[in-house]
């Protein structure tokens, strides 16, 4: 088991700007909207101009985990964690191939590697601290979250999880079943932090926890993007009287603790 | 950090199916590196034979592509799934990982539906995205042949990806999530690659000379390897230390002093409680780019002066990318089990610039610790120490 301190959030998605937003639809307050691009304020004007809207998507989140934190992004190693990558950029790259000749762009080519996001985050905020990019397929949440904490509590420094999905245009809006773009970021602290809710994770078997969100809306953004199903466990947070969630996390499932111990 | 056990592992590449083959060629200074030529690319690539006519086979046929056909031929070789059936009949296969590694899965297949999709824009019926070019499609892959239920994820970090794996997995033991991992990577052959660095002008048009004065770019390659970790001591290669890093400067340019690659090898030495003077033998990145090799040894030099004999080995392989990490990790064991510090192959002359202590030459002298260097795009940085006997 490890255990770590969650010291801020970030999220965006369709009709969620932050944490606060989503928060407020966890909680029951009606609400609506569909996916808009983020500012991605902390990426320079030449890296948003650069980057993909994956990247933007990823820095966003991860952004407003800092503010929500209080810390400079240079302190967090990261872990970003995406199941399907960057598929507007896939779809693009080999509709170049298929053609002769084969006139690739290094910028496409750049943006294509999996960690392209972690790179422009890292550029962004002078950050020289580890950063990994991960996939665990629909489970990608619930693993980078695991990878993320561990990494927290292993290392005794703080860790960044940026778990993110966006949606793939024509052929890709079929193939993957990624309907809404969203992202979460959680910072996670090794020592005690005042206010800070405890996270306890172990990784087994559990009773098949129901993790279905009451609102339908929601409940569809759940299961229509890896990233969010870590709705689950925000809903958790937002409720404040739940103290367990079960993810599943490949053949078992990823048991988080929650308690407001703060060590103080 | 408490040193883990490599208890088994492999390595199938250009070079060679499996340790025997890859050390035969070592010793051999035979390269693995061929003319490769289509359209308008003309280049040398470490291809491995044989992957056109090889299937993965039911239950896994959904999974059929180049990547894990390579996956599954490496898995095959050096009673590699042997020694995880013990492993996990010992701990429960709930306690073993999976950290895999790749840059581009089975993005070759993805190509290929592109240049028949049907009338509408639809992918091909017979497309399979999950368990062919889907990121994790590889991890899964694994963890289904090995039949290993612990956690299991892949690494994406570009040509670091199968360095890191084996940081990830050492913190999943130090945490007491599982006893042991399996680690590894797999590359394979494919247009988004060769075209992307030939974009890049990184791409020789002739086999790669790593740290040679007129290196002129990479040749790319294709491989897989695979360790088993445990906590359980024996006699074989160790891990001793990891060393992660960001550079935070450019997306496909190496800080121009090195940083991120002096901070990896120098976490790397601290967490394996070593100085720079306790390593043996340095496995460089040394792809044989004009620039990434030169940054290297200014990394280098600064951190471990002009003692430690230092080598790429990718002349024999070729760059794996996100399996380089593994098939040098790979090397570095063979090297310490065999008291082998090979030469580059390929070079002619050391840059003379170069202030590290480059070999040309195959050496044979006593090896106990062997660093080895996996320097990624997107700044992306890992080093790793591996040792051997009281090493």
């Amino acid at each position: 088991m490890v255990e770590v301190w969650l010291e801020g959030i970030g999220v965006w998605g369709p009709g969620m700007t932050g944490w606060p937003d989503c928060r407020a639809r966890l909680a029951g307050e009606p609400g609506d909207g569909d996916y808009a691009p983020p500012p991605a304020a902390a990426l320079s004007a030449q890296e948003r101009r650069r980057s993909t809207a994956t990247a933007r998507l990823a820095a966003e989140v991860a952004a407003q985990a800092c503010t929500a934190a209080h810390r400079a992004p240079a302190d967090y190693a990261t872990v970003f964690s995406c199941s399907a990558g960057d598929l507007a950029n896939v779809d693009a790259i080999c509709r170049t191939l298929a053609r002769d000749p084969r006139l690739l762009s290094p910028t496409r080519f750049h943006n294509s590697v999996h960690n392209a996001p972690g790179g422009y985050w890292g550029i962004a905020g002078g950050c020289e601290q580890p950063s990994n990019s991960i996939a665990a397929g629909a489970d990608s949440f619930a693993v980078g979250l695991l990878e993320a904490a561990v990494q927290c509590a292993v290392e005794a420094a703080p860790v960044m999880l940026v778990a993110y999905d966006l949606p793939g245009p024509v052929p890709w809006d079929i193939v993957c079943g990624i309907e809404a773009g969203f992202g979460i970021a959680l910072a996670l602290s090794a020592a005690a932090v005042t206010g800070a809710k405890r996270l306890t994770l172990r990784h087994g078997a559990a009773a098949a926890a129901d993790v279905r969100l009451q609102d339908a809306a929601l409940e569809k953004l759940r299961r229509g993007n890896p990233a969010a199903r870590g709705l689950a466990l925000l809903a958790a947070l937002a409720a404040g009287n739940v103290h367990e969630v079960a993810l599943a996390a490949g053949d078992n499932n990823l048991v988080i603790g929650i308690s407001d111990d703060d060590g103080c | 950090m408490t040193p883990l056990q490599v208890a088994a592992y492999t390595a199938t590449n250009a070079a060679g199916t499996g340790k025997a083959a890859l050390l035969e060629a070592l010793v051999e200074r035979r390269s693995g590196l061929a003319p490769w030529r289509d359209g308008g690319l003309d280049t040398y690539t470490g291809q491995v034979a044989g992957l056109d006519t090889l299937r993965v086979a039911a239950p896994l046929a959904d999974y059929d592509c180049r990547n894990h056909r390579l996956a599954q031929l490496g898995l095959d070789q050096d009673d590699f799934r042997t020694a995880v059936g013990r492993c996990a009949a010992r701990y429960g296969a709930g306690r073993v990982a999976v950290v895999m590694a790749t840059s581009t899965s089975g993005i070759l297949e993805t190509e290929a539906a592109y240049t028949h999709l049907e009338p509408d824009g639809a992918l091909p019926a017979d497309f399979h995205f999950e368990t062919v070019h889907s990121m994790h499609a590889l991890g899964e892959f694994v963890a289904r042949t090995l039949d290993l239920h612990g956690p299991r994820f892949t690494i994406s970090t570009a040509c670091s990806s199968s360095a890191k794996v084996f940081a990830s997995a050492a913190r999943l033991i130090a945490a007491g999530i599982v006893d042991a991992a399996v680690v590894g990577g797999v590359d394979t052959l494919c247009h988004n690659t060769l075209y992307g660095f030939n974009a890049l002008q990184l791409v020789s048009a002739t086999p790669c000379r790593p740290c040679d004065g007129d290196r002129d770019g990479i040749s790319i390659g294709e491989g897989a390897g695979f360790m088993l970790l445990t906590r359980e001591p024996d006699n074989g290669p160790r891990l001793l230390g990891y060393g992660e890093s960001s550079d935070a400067f450019h997306m496909s340019s190496p800080h121009p002093e090195g940083r991120g690659a002096k901070a990896a090898m120098t976490a790397a030495l601290t967490r394996a409680r070593l100085t720079p003077g306790e390593i043996d033998y340095i496995n460089l990145h040394g792809t044989a780019s004009v620039i990434n090799d030169r940054i290297e040894d200014i990394a280098v030099a600064a951190v471990f002066g002009d003692t430690v004999p230092c080598s790429s080995t990718k002349g024999w392989t070729g760059h794996t990318l996100g399996a380089a990490g593994v098939t040098e990790a790979a090397i570095a064991a063979l090297c310490l089990e065999n008291d082998l510090v090979p030469g580059c192959l390929n070079t002619e002359a050391v840059d003379p610039t170069f202030a590290a202590k480059v070999n040309r030459g195959n050496e044979r002298r006593p090896l106990r610790r062997a660093l080895s260097n996996s320097l990624g795009f997107g700044g992306n940085n890992c080093s790793l120490i591996f040792g051997i006997g009281d090493g």
